[in-house]
């Protein structure tokens, strides 16, 4: 209900909607504050036996209220009620529950509860042994878990961002707001991270005074003073979620998530913030105590309730109770009677309890049980002589102490530390380089000591960082409420919840004790304690306090608790912003890309690249008819294909010979200039990394060709030989694949082809077989190499890439009055296999030059990368598998890649497997299926016929093992 | 050992579960044993589980560090799949996947297997000759896989965007009986099991030293004192390079950090395991609901058992790229298990330098889903004191001579 | 992590790409023997604790060699591989 204060509560001026009904509710508060507000104390089900759950917290670690904001595309599962900040006309529905939220079928699953202990399920569901896949474990998967998604793609903006500073504050209580105040009076550049929308932390809940006025005026004043500051930024509805190496943090923004109409503004943020140094103020979560049914709706955190009536002018109850072990709780039964509301009973399980105001104490007293079916009515008072009461209460304010947020500290695998007098545990000194904790995150029990170490602790963080500054005067603020007695479970026979949101209970943590699931590690395992969507926030210290009692140790020797990141859940879709569709990967497009779009050409992907496939034209119906055409054409007229996406490499120096003797298996320094040499080039291991053509343009100038996927590879090999094993070589390489649009010039009227477009006339003569050197090009200063991956007398013709397209657009348009056209990368597959050239779909890592059939071109005059190596006698064993050509001759006239070979006669199993097929085309050439592959001892065995078996599609067909060049062997096409 | 059963839950339910007994004995440790397993994560239970099932052998003692199974086994996405394109591979990963097939009847604790099916999607041409490949190859490895087409990859699994603009699926290699299991439950079973036979679990226990007379092992000093052994069997993982100095030889591996994330939990959304290579990123959904996420691996050496950012951000990238209505749900939870890598990404199953002394590691990403496999293989090699047929070419000394067997994608595209 | 590059600075991780033990600077002659280079390409040490390690800066092309800790991810100190090596 809403409390009637004097300064003027603004009336509730929006709606939203909850499971449907229209809900009133002020802006600025959370939806679990408006629920409470509007007497809404049921909000959602238990994971496990869908038992009837409220709020419990208000804040981030919220177990129970779990909410689906929106329908459709825009529906979000599993947002927590006490953080997500109303709006008009938001939709707010329950989870978990079927077919309504008062009436849930599943709920029967709460009767089972005898036989669904912890672990249940490692010891049935195993007969009869096929009913595991078929019933049991489809019936449990329908069954799980919270929320649901739309099944539409999120089409809406989200964010990353990157800030840098020298100080980030997480937290903005008393402790983080005076380690600001103090690092920006000095200078520093600061960053205050708040998860809230309002900065001012715990001093915005409680009642209480500083420096002799409210607290509140003191924050104001603060955020003023820092909004105001050049050098602060004040980020709100920030949470830092992770700390990361090298004062790396991870953040979440809320950034228009409490928006009606976001318009363009991303919903969420994704930061990543850079720190020296941070302060960790990130304050204190209460935790609760287990007895009997402490898990109605109406059960709620004592410091929860009293931030509900202090801060947003709302009691979660019209009689509250409280049931404490701690001074601090009391304040909730002062401030609530304060207001007005009846205080029907403080329960102190301390037999010395003093109340702090007009409520009727009960010292010594627990609270043994509690009733309501759909929300807390009646609890069970046992008082100091044993005896039992009921009381009518629709809200009991629970506390056990409070827990440090020590979770930041964990993330780089610091173990926090058990402190006896707090108990509770505190972060380990330097568990994190540069983060220095304050105030409550750090066990300070007072606003004062809060004050005081958050300035400490930006003292000390400034001056890690070289920056002295003076101790600021401290404000005066309340120092009591710091009397506590440890207290952690009401004995009983009934189940008491630890893991609300995981229904784990008292009961399932003595059993994995009973069955020596005794580590922690285990017990959270066995139990599922601290694996909900709180990560064990509310719970986790609770649970090792009773698998210590249960086993008979310590707490500290019973093990420490640990966070991993994220420290609140964090939204893939900010994560991953930008990732969706094409924004997942850059495109990398040639100069010719639009010219072959308008020819209707479909692209293969290549690395980040887009090649063309073929090029249809009108008539033909598949890809074939237009491959056969393109490889016709190449063989009978002339061809134009983009090569510019293989790599180029540009290498200058007096040592330049020397580079590429060194990272080529055969001889460059004997290349004469204005000549090209294929090279291979070798791993350290002696297995094939790449080959290529490199061209010798001058004395000391070499343009070295990659294969397009091992471009970056490559260039990274040849950095790393002149920085790490030849430093002292003088030679620099630069990668130029972008800066030169290179095209293929292919068949026997290539010549005819360039006559029209290279600056002329051309001798031809002083252009023979693998030369290369500057030419014209249409009036443009570029290069031509006499190089041919076809077999046909080819060139490539290389021009500056911003004249790329016109030169496309040129040799296609002159093509064509000689029969000629493009071609793509299917004719391009065609023509190369014809000529037995090998792509990377034989040279695929794991082969060597021996395989290949290249292991003479491994120079023995010199030392080369791989060389040694490549002599080991795994690498040169004769039955390893080599390179060969492939031709059906049996009754089924095709191939198939990837099938395998078996000699003649023998039974197709692994055992008589003699190899396989890499590539395979067909050849309109030689009006034949034709295959590349490997087959062991391959070169002793051309002539031999073996046989092909596709297991896949069950083809059987005989092959002849030829010499890989099935076409023109001479290669005097190519030479002209 | 009493059995578990629908029985047992039902009986034990009626009385407040006060009957169930401890699932694995703690005892001190004996000042000797017929075989010692340092290390009870999956691999090492395994080991001493078929030592003792298969060969009799039952004066063995499992000493662990920390709490078993709380390495790897632990931290792992829980994938079992054996389409594997090298023939040792897939023959070792092949026998772990039919042992999982039983394996909660045969240890009398339901381990979860789930074979709901796996799929790895080519999302690029190069990929789809390479799965392609391994269909061909698994056929005759008795594997039962097959490539299938978009269509059904989107009938197998619906929200799969099948026609993204950057990466469109175009097939995808489908293992039908792989699936997921319950990665803590494996290594309980193997722990109940081997407690069951007479064996000690000493958790808690951390090796010190190896000791040796004559070439010969002898035993290993450790925080409970010296323990005596006429076999000593390695099964480490990410600590195989420590526990390889003590016994004074060097391994071929580095240890890196293996990245995963789960979600919260959510309605079922998808039935099969799915792995996106070209992407980095995998996706399979618990029997809780949480979507579990893995991603790459931190390309260098490392020990720190937590989450590296970057990594975790482009698995989450290639995910809302390829499952473009996933990205509403939130990260639970990040973390890092420690894998030991070869350089041809594949284990190691072999003896030593140090005479009786055997050693299993070097699993990389494809630890969890080879469990009862290579307990097998190693159970088998120490029990007869050399590789049987499943580890023969898993030995140290291919690295030397170059008889790799590499399961490393070589990255590339045609011309 | 965050490491710098001896020309460029600090920089975020994701700048740079791996390549293994620092020890692959001293390539071994080509008739050191198997032994010899069995441990330049195979034998790691594979240190829990303190390492040094190749790193390539993308961006400018420099190869690195980062003194860290593999266990605490802390960054001791950089050098460029050409300025060792010269």
């Amino acid at each position: 209900m809403r409390l009637d204060r004097s300064g003027g509560d603004v009336a509730p001026s929006l709606s939203f909607t909850f499971d449907g009904e229209t809900v009133r509710a002020r802006k600025g508060e959370t939806v679990a504050a408006a629920l409470l507000a509007n007497d809404i104390r049921l909000v959602g089900r238990s994971f496990k036996y869908h038992r009837p759950r409220g709020i419990w917290s208000a804040g981030p670690e919220e177990p129970n209220a779990l909410i689906t904001l929106g329908r459709g595309a825009a529906q979000t599962p599993n947002q927590r009620a006490t953080v997500q900040e109303v709006y008009e006309g938001l939709e707010v529905s329950s989870q978990n529950r079927w077919p309504s939220l008062k009436t849930d079928l599943l709920s029967v699953n709460d009767l089972a509860a005898p036989f669904l202990g912890a672990g249940f399920y490692y010891k049935t569901f195993m007969w009869p042994r096929a009913f595991w896949e078929r019933v049991y474990e489809p019936v449990i998967r329908r069954a799980a878990g919270l929320g649901a998604l739309s099944g539409a793609p999120d089409q809406e903006p989200y964010e990353k961002a990157y800030a840098h500073c020298d100080l980030l504050v997480i937290g903005s209580g008393p402790s983080g707001l005076m380690a600001a105040l103090v690092a920006a009076r000095a200078g520093s550049d600061v960053i205050v991270a708040e998860q809230d929308h309002a900065l001012g932390g715990r001093l915005l809940a409680e009642v209480e005074e500083i420096d002799g006025a409210p607290a509140a005026d003191w924050v104001a004043a603060a955020v003023a003073e820092l909004e105001a500051a050049p050098n602060v930024r004040v980020m709100s509805r920030t949470t830092v979620t992770g700390v990361y190496d090298q004062g790396t943090y991870g953040a979440i923004e809320r950034t228009a998530m409490h928006v009606a109409d976001p318009g363009a503004a991303p919903r969420q943020t994704f930061w990543r913030i850079v720190a020296k140094a941070s302060i960790l103020a990130s304050g204190a979560i209460e935790r609760g105590i287990a007895f009997a049914n402490n898990d109605r709706p109406g059960v709620m955190a004592a410091g929860a309730v009293r931030a509900y009536a202090n801060r947003w002018g709302v009691s979660p109850g019209k009689s509250v109770t409280v049931f404490a072990n701690n001074d601090d709780a009391h304040r909730t039964a002062r401030d609530l009677a304060a207001a007005g509301v009846t205080v029907a009973a403080v329960i102190d399980p301390r037999a010395d309890a003093q109340a702090i105001g007009d409520y009727p104490l009960f010292s010594g007293a627990q609270v043994t049980g509690t009733t309501g079916r759909l929300g807390l009515t009646d609890i069970t008072i046992r008082d100091a002589s044993g005896k039992d009461q009921s009381v009518w209460t629709d809200c009991l304010a629970v506390s056990g102490g409070w827990n440090p947020s020590v979770h930041l500290t964990c993330h780089m695998n610091g173990r926090p530390v058990w402190n006896e007098d707090l108990a509770a545990f505190v972060p380990a000194p330097d568990a994190v380089p540069g983060l220095f904790p304050a105030g409550s995150a750090d066990g300070a029990q007072s606003t004062a000591d809060c004050l005081r170490t958050g300035a400490e602790a930006a003292i000390a963080a400034l001056e890690a960082l070289g920056q002295t500054t003076e101790a600021p005067a401290l404000p005066k603020a309340e120092n009591g409420f710091t009397g506590h007695t440890p207290f952690w479970l009401v004995p009983g026979k009934k189940r008491a919840w630890l893991d609300m949101a995981n229904d784990v209970t008292v009961k399932d943590v003595k059993l994995a004790a009973q069955e020596n699931f005794a580590s922690v590690e285990h017990m959270k395992r066995y139990t599922t304690q601290g694996m909900a969507p709180d990560q064990g926030k509310n719970s986790n210290v609770a649970a090792l306090a009773i698998l210590a009692d249960a086993t008979g140790r310590t707490i500290p020797q019973t093990g420490t608790t640990t966070f991993r990141p994220p420290f609140a859940p964090v939204p893939l879709s900010a994560m991953g912003a930008g990732a969706r569709g094409k924004g997942f990967a850059p495109e990398r497009f040639t100069t010719s890309h639009t010219a072959t779009e308008d020819l209707g050409a479909p692209f293969v992907e290549a690395g980040l690249w887009y090649r063309p496939s073929y090029y249809p034209r009108a008539g033909e119906t598949t890809w074939r008819q237009s491959c056969d055409r393109e490889v016709q054409m190449v063989r009978n007229a002339v061809g134009v294909a983009d090569v510019s996406t293989l790599g180029k490499i540009d290498i200058q120096g007096p040592d330049a010979a020397a580079l590429l003797d060194f990272v080529y298996t055969n001889m460059f320094s004997t290349l004469k200039v204005g000549k090209v040499r294929y090279g291979l080039m070798l791993r350290e291991d002696g297995h094939v990394m790449d080959d290529g053509t490199t061209a010798r343009l001058g004395e000391t100038h070499y343009v070295m060709t990659t294969t397009t996927a091992a471009a970056g590879q490559v260039m990274q090999h040849l950095d790393f030989v002149l920085q790490a094993l030849r430093p002292d070589w003088d030679v620099r390489i630069a990668s130029a694949t972008e800066q030169w649009a290179q095209f293929a010039v292919a068949g026997p009227k290539a010549r005819a082809l360039l006559d029209v477009v290279l600056d002329g006339p051309i001798d031809w003569a002083a252009w023979p077989f693998m030369s290369c050197g500057n030419i014209g090009v249409a009036g443009v200063p570029g290069r031509l190499f006499r190089i041919s991956f076809s077999g046909e007398e080819g060139f490539e013709v290389a021009v500056p890439a911003r004249y790329g397209e016109a030169l496309y657009r040129l040799l296609l348009s002159q093509a064509s009055v000689l029969g000629g056209g493009p071609y793509g990368m299917e004719a391009l597959n065609v023509l190369r296999i014809e000529k037995g050239f090998i792509t990377h779909s034989e040279i695929h890592g794991r082969v060597t030059a021996f395989d290949i059939g290249m292991e003479r071109m491994i120079s023995a005059k010199k030392d080369c990368i791989g060389k040694t190596m490549a002599a080991r006698p795994g690498l040169l064993d004769p039955a390893r598998e080599r390179l060969v050509g492939l031709k059906p001759t049996g009754a089924v006239k095709e191939l198939t890649a990837g099938a395998h070979l078996f000699n003649m006669g023998a039974e197709a199993v692994r055992l008589e497997d003699q190899g396989y097929i890499t590539s395979v085309c067909y050849s309109p050439t030689l009006g034949s299926f034709l295959g590349l592959g490997f087959l062991k001892s391959g070169p002793d065995r051309i002539g031999e016929t073996v046989q092909m078996v596709d297991h896949l599609r069950g083809v059987k067909t005989e092959v002849e093992v030829c010499n890989p060049v099935f076409f023109d062997p001479e290669g005097g096409r190519m030479r002209g | 050992m009493k059995r578990y059963s629908a029985f047992a839950v039902a009986r034990e339910g009626l009385r407040h579960h006060a009957g169930w007994e401890r699932a694995w004995k703690s005892p001190a440790p004996k000042p000797s044993y017929d075989v010692i397993i340092v290390g009870a994560g999956g691999h090492g239970l395994a080991t001493a589980y078929y030592l003792g099932k298969n060969f009799g052998i039952t004066n063995v003692a499992v000493i662990e560090k920390g709490w078993l199974g709380g390495g790897n086994t632990g931290r792992n996405t829980t994938i079992i799949r054996s389409n594997y394109l090298q023939d040792p591979s897939a023959a070792i990963y092949e026998k772990a996947r039919s042992l999982y097939e039983d394996l909660s009847q045969d240890l009398n604790y339901n381990v979860m297997f789930s074979p709901r099916g796996v799929m790895m999607l080519a999302q690029t041409h190069h990929e789809i000759r390479g799965y392609q490949r391994t269909a061909h190859a698994n056929a005759l490895q008795g594997v039962e896989t097959e490539f299938i087409g978009p269509e059904r990859v989107k009938e197998l699994c619906p929200i799969i965007e099948t026609r993204g603009p950057r990466y469109p699926v175009l097939g995808a290699l489908w293992q039908p009986r792989g699936g997921t299991a319950r990665h803590d439950a494996v290594a309980w079973g193997y722990a109940r099991a081997c407690s069951d036979m007479g064996m000690d679990i000493i958790q808690k226990c951390e090796v010190t030293g190896v000791t040796q007379e004559g070439g010969q092992v002898t035993g290993v000093e450790t925080t409970k004192g010296h323990i005596g052994c006429t076999k000593l069997g390695i099964v480490v993982a990410g600590h195989s390079g420590v526990l390889a100095d003590m016994a004074g030889f060097r391994l071929p591996i580095e240890s890196v950090a293996l990245q995963a994330l789960v979600s919260e939990p959510i309605k079922p959304c998808m039935d099969v395991v799915v792995m996106a290579n070209t992407v980095h990123g995998y996706m399979s959904q618990s029997d809780k609901g949480e979507m579990v996420i893995g991603g790459g691996a931190d390309g260098y050496n490392n020990y720190t058992q937590r989450g590296s950012f970057h990594h975790i951000e482009e698995t989450v990238r290639a995910l809302i790229e390829t499952f473009p209505i996933i990205s509403r749900l939130k990260m639970l939870r990040m973390w890092g298990g420690i894998v030991d890598m070869t350089g041809d990404r594949s284990p190691i199953i072999s003896p030593t330098p140090l005479g009786n002394t055997f050693i299993n590691c070097g699993w990389g990403t494809g630890g969890f889903k080879a469990i009862p496999g290579s307990g097998w293989a190693t159970a088998e090699m120490i029990a007869r004191g050399t590789p049987g047929p499943l580890a023969a070419e898993f030995g140290l000394n291919r690295f030397r001579e170059g008889r790799f067997i590499d399961e490393s994608v070589a990255a590339g595209v045609a011309h | 992590m965050r490491i710098t590059c001896p020309y460029c600075g600090e920089r975020d991780i994701r700048e740079f790409t791996y390549r293994g033990h620092a020890l692959a600077i001293a390539r071994p002659a080509p008739d050191a023997g198997e032994a010899a280079w069995d441990d330049y390409l195979h034998l790691r040490d594979n240190p829990a604790g303190a390492t040094q390690d190749l790193w390539h800066h993308g961006p400018c092309g420099a190869w690195v060699i980062v003194d860290r800790d593999t266990v605490t991810h802390e960054v001791a100190g950089s050098k460029a591989v050409a300025e060792v090596k010269r």
